[in-house]
Order: structure tokens, then sequence, then C-alpha cells
């Protein structure tokens, strides 16, 4: 107790510190990845997949963060443990916080294949398991979590695949793609819309203190006609973009250029959609731990289960991924954007729309998943429906290694730094 | 940043590089009517321009073979085959070759087209050239193929292509058997030699069109997968 009581403060703002630097990570990496489909097709503009990134993946953040926020901040391990000794919990996620930053940096300096969600997983349990002990693990919760990140890129994958196939039914396969397309890409906006409306309602409105009630019995039903009137209102702004595009008669080379321009302004939605949902997904990755510090630290050391989470912790997190973003991911972009030409904006909104939707929906249940493996598997989705010319599957072996490297690296620095801290402070 | 797991999930995509072999091949098979023309006004010079000629486009073929093949590793998950890809981008390639070999042996032993099968011989090396460009007409279709995933009414399009591709290498057969029947007729009056290397060249004109068609018709197995 007298530990937190001395240096309370210089924690917490160690604690900001190191969640910052990792939302920074966030933003500077995997952002960029979330992104890059859009920019890779054309659909945007570097300048403006940033402008775009940083509005959704704040929204994102923090109106839907919430979930898994609380999931890394006490769904993993079980604080009940340790109420008598929370200056462990504080150097936990202390070291929690360091750890996967610390491994992100060496991962991404050459080139690994990792996720921001896997070290940070990897080094909670790590940070449990031995610095308090093997049964402070929710194992229960890790085990369904680790089953999330095989079932969301298959589910994502499957998504993708219909949703391509959907298009090759409505508008490429017809006698005029061009006018179908203008007919048929608003409904795909509309669910845009109303998917981030949804999951707002549903679980965001908690932070900022608006409650709903119009009476229709359950919370879900409430928000069906708001979140139906917010898509009606996107496919019709959809709609009228769509409808300053025409149609350029002179381009014989591939009838279909014309056609991806309207897919291209889908993209612009669907890459709000991705951002929302990695905003959603990757902040709690960095603000988890922070809040719980928070938590401790602002009680004057108690462990309290059922604190709230406070907003500023997901507005520390949503700056850090923005100032991540403005700082040095602009420029993965870039080289993402480059080097995934090939996936034309008919087939990147279907991407980005799968693995979007996957990880709004795995965001709600409280599951930390990779936005990035999620995304892998919407693509080859698309590519299984025959969609894109080549894709690389050496790739889905190195997500299957970076799962077995990713973990257990993470869980290693955890439980390094996590003695660090004990030595320095006690 | 070596690259992210998301950027390398992206291969290069082969159908724009295979349409590009095509078209070199093509371009190659197109110099046999100058160069028949060059033979039949026994204008060596020219003949010896537009083998030099021909010589480029098929080195520059065989690049685009070699980079093409060493861009699709086992790895690659692509909306076509591997292997049956593979076996197109060598019969796309037999079509600069052959016309290669032709214009090769026709230089090398100054061969001289005798004037009763002049007309019916240069008729011959239209029809594989024009089967040529029909085998041309059907890979362009690839990238749109690609666009819509393989599917649907654009397979009607290429159907029709392949059939007149078809047809036009029927014709080529037929007009060889006129050809050598031509021939047959007169080779007693001609250079027992000559004669050997004339059937010789007649044989690898009509294979020239059986590869067009084959590529084009691997297209179609491409698309059945």
């Amino acid at each position: 107790m007298e530990i937190i009581a001395e240096h309370g403060h210089i924690l917490l703002i160690l604690g900001c510190i190191f969640a910052f630097f990792m939302a920074w990570g966030i933003g500077a990496n995997d952002v960029a990845n979330a992104m890059g489909t859009s920019v890779g097709s054309g659909a945007l503009t570097v300048k403006q997949a940033i402008l775009i990134a940083i509005v959704f993946e704040f929204c994102g953040a923090y109106l839907a963060g919430g979930e898994v926020t609380s999931t890394i901040r006490k769904g993993i391990l079980d604080p009940s443990l340790i109420t008598d000794q929370p200056d462990l919990l504080v150097f936990g996620m202390m070291a929690a916080l360091l750890a996967a930053g610390t491994w992100l940096l060496i991962a991404s300096m050459n080139g690994w294949p990792v996720s921001t969600t896997h070290s940070i997983v990897g080094a909670l349990v790590g940070f449990a398991a031995v610095g308090i002990s093997v049964d402070a693990v929710n194992w229960g919760k890790v085990g369904a979590i680790v089953a999330s990140w095989v079932v969301s890129p298959l589910l994502a994958g499957t998504i993708s695949y219909a949703l391509f196939l959907s298009v090759q039914k409505l508008v490429l396969d017809t006698d005029d793609p061009f006018k179908n397309a203008k007919r048929y890409v608003p409904l795909y906006m509309f669910f845009v819309g109303f998917m981030i409306a949804m999951v707002t309602l549903l679980k965001g409105l908690k932070n900022t203190g608006i409650d709903m009630d119009f009476g229709m019995g359950s919370k879900f039903l409430n928000c069906l006609p708001i979140a139906a009137v917010v898509g009606i209102v996107v496919a019709l702004l959809g709609g009228w973009m769509l409808s300053r595009v025409k149609e350029d008669l002179s381009n014989t080379q591939n009838r279909f250029a014309n056609v991806e321009n309207l897919f291209a302004i889908l993209m612009i939605f669907t890459a709000a959609a991705m951002a929302f949902a990695h905003g959603s997904n990757d902040v709690a990755n960095a603000v988890g731990p922070l809040a719980a510090i928070a938590s401790v630290i602002g009680s004057g050391g108690t462990i309290a289960s059922k604190s709230v989470l406070p907003a500023w912790v997901l507005i520390l997190g949503g700056a850090g991924i923005v100032v991540g973003l403005a700082t040095y991911g602009f420029r993965v972009m870039a080289t993402i954007g480059k080097k995934i030409t090939e996936l034309t904006p008919s087939r990147g909104f279907a991407a980005e729309l799968g693995a979007a939707t996957t990880v709004v929906f795995a965001s709600t249940w409280g599951l930390p998943i990779s936005t990035t493996h999620t995304l892998v598997g919407a693509v080859l989705g698309v590519g299984l429906a025959r969609g894109i010319g080549a894709l690389n599957l050496k790739v889905v072996g190195n997500i299957f290694m970076s799962w077995i490297v990713t973990l257990p690296a993470g869980a290693g620095f955890a439980i390094l730094f996590f003695f660090l801290f004990k030595g320095i402070f006690s | 940043m070596v690259g992210t797991p998301f950027s390398n999930l992206f291969g290069q995509s082969p159908i724009k590089p295979i349409q590009q072999h095509i078209d070199l091949a093509h371009q190659c098979a197109m110099q046999l009517i100058p160069f028949i023309d060059a033979v039949l006004a026994d204008d060596w010079d020219k003949a010896t321009r537009v083998h030099s000629l021909i010589s480029d486009l098929e080195h520059q073929a065989d690049d685009a073979k070699i980079n093409l093949r060493s861009n699709l590793p086992n790895s690659l998950m692509m909306p076509v085959d591997r292997s049956d890809l593979l076996v197109m981008v060598s019969r796309q390639d037999n079509i600069a070759n052959l016309t290669k070999d032709v214009a090769g042996i026709m230089l090398g032993r100054k061969m001289e087209i005798p004037k009763a099968i002049a007309t019916t011989m240069y008729e011959y090396v239209e029809t594989a050239v024009e089967t040529s460009a029909q085998a041309v007409k059907a890979v362009n279709e690839m990238d749109e193929l690609l666009e819509l995933g393989f599917k649907g009414r654009i397979l009607d399009v290429v159907n029709q292509l392949i059939q007149e591709l078809n047809r036009l290498e029927h014709e080529n057969d037929e007009l060889q058997i006129k050809v050598r029947a031509a021939l047959f007729e007169i080779e007693r009056d001609l250079p027992p030699v000559d004669v050997m290397f004339l059937y010789k060249v007649i044989e690898w004109v009509g294979e020239l069109a059986d590869s067009a068609q084959s590529a084009g018709g691997k297209l179609q197995l491409l698309i059945a997968r």
C-alpha cells in the first residue's frame, strides 16, 4: 500500500508514457494495414486516408473501445487473488505495456509479422502466471481469446467471399454494370452506416452518458430504428457522391474501369468502417493496462472490480494512435499502398467490409483480435472467389509462426520487466 | 519496415505478364508475312533484316517467359491452376520459337519457294499468323475474366473467341494438306534436299498454328478449373 501512496504519481505518469508509446506503435504500424487497402486500390490518397483514419480511429476507440479494454484490464487475469498487493497489479500492467511495446519495436525493425494484440495478451498472461500465480490467469477467457484468433480470419473470409459473390451477381456480371453499381453500391453503404451506428449505440454511449429508450422492449430493438436511419443517411450521402461520377465511354480498353471508379467511392466508406473497427479493438491493447493502473492508483491502492473506465484513458489511447499515424504511419501506408495495387476497389471493399464487420463484432464481445490477421483472412476469402490475381500463402504460415513466437516473447519480456519494476520500487 | 504480413500477402498477378508474353510471341509471328514477302521477291537483304527483328522479338518473349515462371512460386494462390498456366506459357512461347525456326532455316539455306506453290504457301502462312492473332484476342480477355471472377456471361464471349480460333486452325490444316499436295506434284523436278526442307518448313508453320490453338485451348481449361 505504501508503495502506491509514495510513488503513485510517478507510476501513473510512467504508465501513461508506456501506454502512449504502445498506442503510437499501433498508429504507426497497424493502422497502415487497415487503411493501406484503400490507398493501394487508388480509392484514397495517403492524405485522405490519414484524415479518415484520424477521425474514425478516434471514434472507434472512444465509442466502442470499452469492452475490449475491460477484457485486457480485468478479463485475462483475476485481480481478486492480489487485493492485498495492488502494487503487483500496477507493476504487472506497466511491465505488460513495456514488454509488448519493446517486442513490437524489435519485431517491426526486423520485419517480422507480429500483432499488438498477441503481444499484449502474451505479456499479460506471462506476468500473471509467473509474477502472481498460474491460477491468477483466467484460462477460460484466454482460451476463448485464442480461439477467436482462429475464428476471426475465417469469419472475415466467409463474409468477404459472400460480399464478392454478391457484387458479381448484382453488378459485375450484368448487362450494364455501371448502372447496377449505382443502384446497388448504396446498399453496401447502408450496411456500413447501420453497423457502425448499431455498435456505437449498443456499446459506445456508456462513455458519453447518453441514454435512449423508445420503449421497444430491449436495448437492441431500441437501437434498431436509429441505426437504420443512420444507415439511410449514409446511403443517401453515398448515392449523391456516386451520382457525381460520370461514365467515361472513351475508355474502351477495360469496360470495368468506370465501375471500379464507383467502387472506389464505396471504399471511402469501408475505409472509415475499417478505421472505426480498428480503433474499437486495438486501442484496448494500449489503454487496457493503463486503465487498470489508473483505477488502482485513483482509488488510493485498492483493486476495485467494479470501477468505471475513465474516458480520459480512452482519449489518451486514441490520441496516441493518431500521433503515431501522423508521424510515421503515413510512410508505412504509402509503402503498403504501392505494394497492393492489384487489389481493385470492387475486391478491396469486400475485404475491408468483411474484416471490419468481424472486428467490430469481436469488439462488442470484448475479444481482442488482430485486425491485420482478420484482414488477411478477408482478402483470402475474395481470393477463393477467384477475384485476385495472386496471393502469397506463405503469409498464412508466417501468421501461425507469429502466434507461436509472439506469445512467449511477450510473456518473457513482461516477466523480466515485472521483476525489474518490483526491484526498483519496493 | 521490411514489409508487413499484409502487404506481403499480395503476389504479382500472372495475368498481365501472360498477356504481354503472348503479345510478344504474336508480334514475332506477324513478321513472317514481310519475311515471306521478301523471300518471294528474292530480296535477301530485307529477309535478313526481318529475320533479325524476329530473332530479337523471340528473345524478348523468352525473357518474358522466364520472368513469368520465376514469379510463380508454389505458394501462390491464384484464380487459375498453376500447372495449366505454365503449359499455356510454353505453348505461347512455341509460337515465337517456331517463327524463329522457320525464318532461320529459310534464310540460312536461302530457300526458294517454287512458283507453283507460292500462292497457297502464302495463304497458308497467313492463316497461321491469323490463328496466332486470334489466340492473342482470347488471352486478352483474361483481365476481364479476372475482374468478373472467371464467371458469368464473359465465358460465352471467350468460348466464341475460342471457337473462331479452332476454325482458323482447321482452315490452316486444310491449307497444309493443299500445299503438301501441290509440292508433291512438283517435287520430282526440284533438288531433293530443298524439297525435304520445304516439307520441314510446312510442318513448322502448321505447328505454329497448332501452338496458338493449344494456348487458347488452355485458356478454357484455366477457366474451368
